[in-house]
């Protein structure tokens, strides 16, 4: 057999059949839910007459719009409430494991599936959600979903898809001091742009990637959707299988053994073809932000924002002009410095445990800015769990940051944490479009050690100085 | 799904690239537990001012593109978010047909399960279509699927490629779960298949 990549073996291993215009019929391994974009697939489900084919190859957590303040208190919002109460019913009505709001397991759902060992490597994973390239750090096959495909898996525990082009984006190298995965992704992304990996899977490869803890990878895969690829992968090894030994839902004993014998085989043969390859050097990247709507407009933090007038595309001047007004920065000045309002360490890019740390390590000893809202929400109720053990929270609220329950919060403005107009947010999130952490709010994408640096000093910092 | 044959409409022109799902149906209005009423929400931050009343510089909000079924953008049509809310917000809208240079991919696919007829066309063709979209009623546009064209009102056609499964599907207004389930055989003889070979694959219960 024609040596294959990791994606090849993967989708290979799943097709269940292929259709005579080339599209497959592609198993589904996992299935993951979540009261925002299933609502309307078990509504198409019951009004069909139709059940879950695998309710046992599904889990469903609520995230996206839970609040993250006391949780003993009912939700207020009534469209917030009704989406809850609606998955509740659902899965009860369709029989959907499922991990409820006051369960220690909730959390974010691309946080929840790896720690819980439900994602796992060689798998396919799909969610209505795009992030859900997440758990391609585990060496799986994971992509986001629509509404209907949702309802499809459900019925089918199938997709129908057609196979993505391969692409290899190699990280050679040792990254240097206060330079993190987010950093090595947003300099990934500022490289290639949102459309480079439009079609394709990202394969990470590299000295650098296989340096990266689990998190950082699934930090880097988190944000291949924003690079435009359909899913990102890092091919399965002993970090991982370490990673996955013990996990609550995991193989275990001599199921573990095999299972990680089948994981084996499925790194990237020698010589198998990649339509698309991207070097970088470790070295050469900084601690690295946005300073636009678009998360291809990076900049190390020694830099300055750019000048429209050196484009020569119309549109693309155009476009910077208005990135530049709704940020309310000027082309030329140093992005160092630039004082902010809000600092959010959070999401499904940046939420686990090492991201804590990491956010702790600059925390410690010192006070949040004056006039800076700085809020810490971690990915689960586990990852708030362990923290509180190693005792990061006293960290944090020492600091004066706040401490909050898990949930997708101000990632996206669709729960009671968002931005005010004009509001500046130093965000460890994915995502910097416009009105995205609510109407007018400006995002800074960064890491999370660099979004701590930003709470301390009240504008945006190269964390190096710190620590 | 409604069939999707020929479509004789008012297009509207939004020239720009990169429009996001965010910018089609904002985050905030992703609450709703049903498919329908979300076309008022259509591209909420541009339609509406801060007060709430209509922008009237917005293409959508003048006649006659009020009544477009046909959108024309340029490059990246619906990057950002997954969310399939951004197409049925565009259909409930009454949007049947985008056009553009290119798209994302989530976006795409989601079109066709909808029933929407998305369609890449080089830039330079999108530009000579917004020029038509731009004489407004005097000048709708016809799309027709079946022979894969787009006619432009003074008569000249333009033709595009689409995959032929999804060109079936959207003629017939099939359903894909429908279509899949006749390949039930074949999706439990995988399953048996499985069985044997990862007897690891664990099973989630929680009690
Ligand atoms: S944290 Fe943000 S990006 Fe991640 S799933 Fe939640 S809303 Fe989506």
């Amino acid at each position: 057999m024609a040596p294959r990549t990791l994606f090849d073996k993967i989708w290979d291993d799943h097709v269940v059949e292929t259709l005579p215009d080339g599209t497959s019929i592609l198993y589904i391994d996992r299935h993951l839910v979540h009261e925002v974009t299933s609502p309307q697939a078990f509504e198409g489900l019951r009004l069909a007459g139709r059940r879950l084919r695998h309710p046992e190859r599904t889990i469903a957590v609520v995230d996206h719009n839970v609040p993250t303040s006391d949780r003993t208190q009912p939700i207020e919002e009534p469209e917030s409430r009704n989406q809850i109460e609606t998955l509740e019913r659902n899965v009860k009505e369709f029989g959907v494991p499922y991990f409820p709001l006051l369960s220690a397991n909730q959390g974010i759902v691309h946080v929840v599936g790896p720690e819980q060992g439900i994602s796992l490597p060689g798998m396919t994973i799909v969610c209505g959600d795009s992030h859900t390239s997440t758990h391609g750090a585990m060496g799986s096959l994971a992509f986001g979903i629509g509404t209907s495909e949702v309802e499809h898996v459900m019925a089918t525990q199938t997709i129908l898809q057609k196979p993505a082009k391969n692409m290899r984006v190699t990280v050679e190298g040792v990254p240097g001091h206060g330079v993190s995965a987010k950093d090595i992704m947003l300099a990934i992304i500022g490289r290639i742009g949102t459309a480079g990996g439009t079609g394709h899977v990202i394969e990470f490869a590299g000295s650098a990637i296989r340096g990266l803890d689990m998190a950082g990878r699934m930090t880097l895969c988190n944000m291949s959707i924003e690079a435009g690829a359909r899913a990102g992968l890092v091919a399965p090894d002993e970090t991982t299988f370490e990673y996955v030994r013990g996990r609550p839902f995991a193989p275990k004993g001599e199921d573990f053994d095999r299972a990680v014998a089948y994981w084996k085989t499925l790194a990237t043969d020698e010589g198998a073809h990649f339509d698309k390859e991207v070097t970088l050097r470790a070295e050469d990247i900084s601690p690295t932000l946005t300073w636009g709507t678009s998360p291809e407009t990076v900049l190390p933090i020694s830099g300055t924002v750019p000048d429209p007038a050196q484009e020569p595309d119309e549109a693309r001047r155009a476009q910077m002009q208005r990135m530049l007004d709704y940020m309310g920065l000027e082309a030329g000045q140093a992005i160092a410095g630039t004082p902010v309002d809000v600092v959010f360490i959070g999401s499904c890019t940046n939420s686990r445990i090492e991201d804590l740390r990491a956010a702790a390590r600059v925390a410690e000893g010192r006070k949040v800015a004056q006039g800076v809202r700085a809020m810490i929400v971690p990915g689960s109720g586990n990852v708030k769990r362990q923290a509180e053990e190693e005792g990061l929270d006293k960290v944090f609220l020492d600091a004066g940051f706040e401490w909050r329950e898990a949930g997708c919060s101000m990632c996206l403005g669709m729960n009671p944490d968002r931005l005010t107009p004009g509001q500046r947010c130093a965000s460890t999130s994915n995502r910097n479009f416009e009105g995205r952490q609510g109407p007018g709010g400006r995002t800074h994408l960064l890491s999370p050690a660099m979004a701590a640096a930003a709470a301390v000093t009240g504008c945006l910092t190269d964390v190096r100085e710190l620590v | 799904m409604e069939k999707f044959t020929t479509l004789s409409a008012i297009a509207a022109a939004l020239p720009e690239a990169n429009i996001d799902t965010d910018k089609i149906i904002p985050a905030r209005f992703l609450k709703t537990t049903q498919r329908t009423g979300l076309g008022r929400h259509a591209f909420d931050a541009m339609r509406y001012r801060e007060d709430g009343s209509e922008n009237p510089d917005f293409v959508l909000n003048r006649e006659p593109w009020r009544k477009a079924e046909i959108l024309i953008t340029f490059d990246n049509l619906g990057c950002g978010s997954s969310r399939e809310h951004a197409p049925w917000a565009l259909l409930d809208f009454g949007i049947r047909c985008v056009i553009a240079p290119s798209f994302a991919d989530i976006f795409f696919n989601n079109c066709f399960k909808n029933g929407i007829l998305p369609i890449s066309l080089p830039r330079e063709v999108c530009e000579r279509l917004m020029d038509d979209a731009s004489m407004g009623e005097n000048a709708r546009l016809t799309v027709d699927l079946a022979r894969q064209v787009v006619i432009r009102p003074d008569g000249e056609e333009v033709s595009f490629d689409i995959d032929p499964f999804r060109k079936h599907l959207l003629l017939e207004g099939l359903d894909d779960i429908g279509q899949t389930l006749q390949h039930e055989q074949g999706i439990t003889r995988y399953e048996n298949r499985e069985h044997q070979e990862k007897s690891w694959m664990p099973s989630i219960h929680i009690d």
